[in-house]
């Protein structure tokens, strides 16, 4: 084939494509990153209000005359570690996730071992409101009035022996609905524990619902705890499975990070987390910062169970 | 318009065949391109007011605004470093122009970010800030950074160059220190997870790599012989 010469490119128009393609390359990585800068519309918040019934709390504000989260903020900003690491995205990557039918099994060193079906809970133990604040490890809190009923009540009717000094709680392990179960930095399912005379704090709540509903998914849906004079990773969410156990469970945050992270794990503002101080918190929907209260609030209730361990870095 | 073509014909001699190809490079003209880069720069910068008066900012904003801004001026700042590599290994001259507002806006970025986490997070309180920053080395390695990242913006103007003359380039090496404390600065936040700060580190620790001058003669030789 021949090929005259006046259609062969020159080669200063040749050159410059090439710089015309490498800064289109550039632009595009730029785009890239600023694109990086703001979540997808589809993983925006989702309005948990419209699915399954209004939202209504009976009370307005907690014992300290502090007012309630929005049930928007509430479903919408959740440390779940199954779905994202970005607490903006949890709503919308767990909005399907299935949570009916849904069996929890309760055993391990009890007398009357048990699974019992939520539904089949909700009825046995009619949950009830409480209002509780939560406070994150990471220093932001929320006042939150949960629907559920204390743990001791189910603990009663499945009537642990005397061997059994903790309660070891699993969530549950779906990594094919669970996109964050596939992350390798953590053994996956999410493990937490209770000493046995916390365990039988009235505090120490097993939560079913939120606002007057159900609790949706990225609340921890059908089946969580709620145990709010300890950092919120302690009340683990979508529980499976709840063994009495004669030692200290492992949980999954001692595992991942244990200079960081222990097992009582309870609220101190004396107690700095190594990288930063536990002094003060952000109450989702204020601007600033308020201080934070020893045992989040709850010392009258919690804190004759720590007598002896005021000082120990592991009692935080 | 018509200005710039001459221009452009003068610097690259811009031949006369391809109108497509013509009307490309005229729209990419190095103009063009420097406002482009104000754009983008400045767009997350508009995406966060934006945001921010929608109530698009999550539950906690100033989180959000926080790690928003941080994670812009880190960008900047790297985006910064290819400029000068991308001149002497490609030849692509433009991209020294870009150099300085990349620089400036990364400044302008991080100082957003540590205002917001003095005077909005921490109210200007100064138990708060003396606990923060004790009890916090991350943000006293930020803060390291950014007072580092001052002088460079100050002296950024042609005068600046002129004054100081050789110092000049001595004084602005200081831009990797202040990266890599940044790139420290953001490990230590994270939580667990630490690829993506590391994945940072490594591109910075490339970019350093290529402005040495051993590494630089060897690659430039190579590459004029291929």
């Amino acid at each position: 084939m021949k090929v005259s010469t006046s259609e062969i490119t020159p080669e200063h128009l040749y050159l410059s494509r090439r710089e015309f393609f490498k800064t289109a390359g550039l632009l595009g990585a730029g785009a890239a990153v600023l694109a990086a800068c703001s979540p997808a519309a589809s993983e925006g918040p989702v309005d948990y209000a419209a699915i399954g019934g209004e939202p209504s709390a009976i009370a307005a504000t907690d014992e300290l005359g502090d007012p309630l989260n929005s049930y928007h903020d509430i479903t919408n900003y959740n440390n779940y570690y199954e779905f994202s690491i970005d607490k903006a995205r949890v709503a919308a990557l767990s909005k399907d996730f299935p949570t009916s039918p849904w069996t929890v099994s309760v055993g391990g060193l009890v007398r009357n071992p048990r699974t019992f079906d939520v539904d089949d809970l909700k009825k046995q133990f009619s949950p009830e409101e409480r209002v509780y604040r939560l406070r994150c490890v990471e220093g932001w809190s929320m006042v939150i009035p949960w629907i559920g009923f204390p743990l001791h009540r189910l603990l009663d009717v499945v009537e642990p022996q005397s061997e059994a000094k903790f309660v070891r709680f699993e969530a549950v392990h779906d990594p094919e609905n669970m996109p964050g179960q596939t992350s390798r930095w953590y053994n996956w399912p999410y493990i937490e524990g209770l000493r046995i005379d916390e365990a039988y704090n009235d505090l120490a709540l097993m939560t079913t619902g939120l606002y007057g509903k159900d609790l949706v998914p990225p609340n921890g849906a059908p089946l969580r705890l709620a145990v709010p004079w300890k950092y919120g990773f302690k009340s683990i969410k979508a529980i499976v499975k709840i063994d009495l156990v004669e030692t200290m469970p492992v949980s999954l945050w001692m595992d991942a990070a244990p200079n960081e992270y222990h097992f009582y794990s309870n609220v101190n503002p004396d107690v700095p987390h190594p990288r930063w101080s536990q002094a003060s918190e952000r109450r989702i929907g204020e601007i600033g910062r308020r201080s934070t209260l020893l045992y989040n609030g709850y010392a009258d209730q919690v804190a004759h169970m720590y007598h002896g361990m005021e000082d120990q870095r592991e009692n935080s | 318009m018509r200005e710039i073509e001459i221009r452009l014909r003068k610097d690259r001699s811009l031949g006369g065949t391809g109108e497509r190809r013509r009307r490309a490079a005229r729209w990419l003209s190095p103009e063009v391109l420097q406002i482009l880069v104000h754009l983008a720069s400045l767009f997350p910068f508009a995406l966060l007011v934006r945001d921010y008066f929608t109530g698009n900012l999550t539950a906690n904003p100033i989180q959000a605004a926080t790690l928003r801004t941080g994670k812009t001026a880190l960008t900047l700042l790297a985006l910064s470093l290819v400029c000068t590599p991308l001149c002497t290994y490609f030849r692509f001259t433009v991209a020294n122009r870009w150099r300085r507002p990349l620089g400036l806006y990364a400044f302008f970025y991080a100082a957003v970010h540590f205002l917001i986490f003095i005077w909005v997070d921490l109210g200007l309180n100064w138990a708060f800030i003396v606990e923060g920053f004790i009890q916090k080395p991350y943000a006293l390695v930020g803060f390291t950074a950014f007072l580092l990242l001052i002088p460079l913006a100050v002296t950024s103007t042609k005068g600046w160059q002129r004054r100081l003359g050789k110092t000049w380039k001595r004084l602005h090496s200081l831009v990797y220190y202040a990266a890599g404390l940044v790139v420290l600065h953001y490990t230590w936040v994270v939580k667990t997870d630490i690829r993506e700060p590391l994945l940072w580190g490594f591109g910075i620790g490339l970019l350093l790599l290529l402005r040495n001058r051993a590494i630089k003669r060897a690659l430039l030789d190579r590459i004029r012989r291929s």
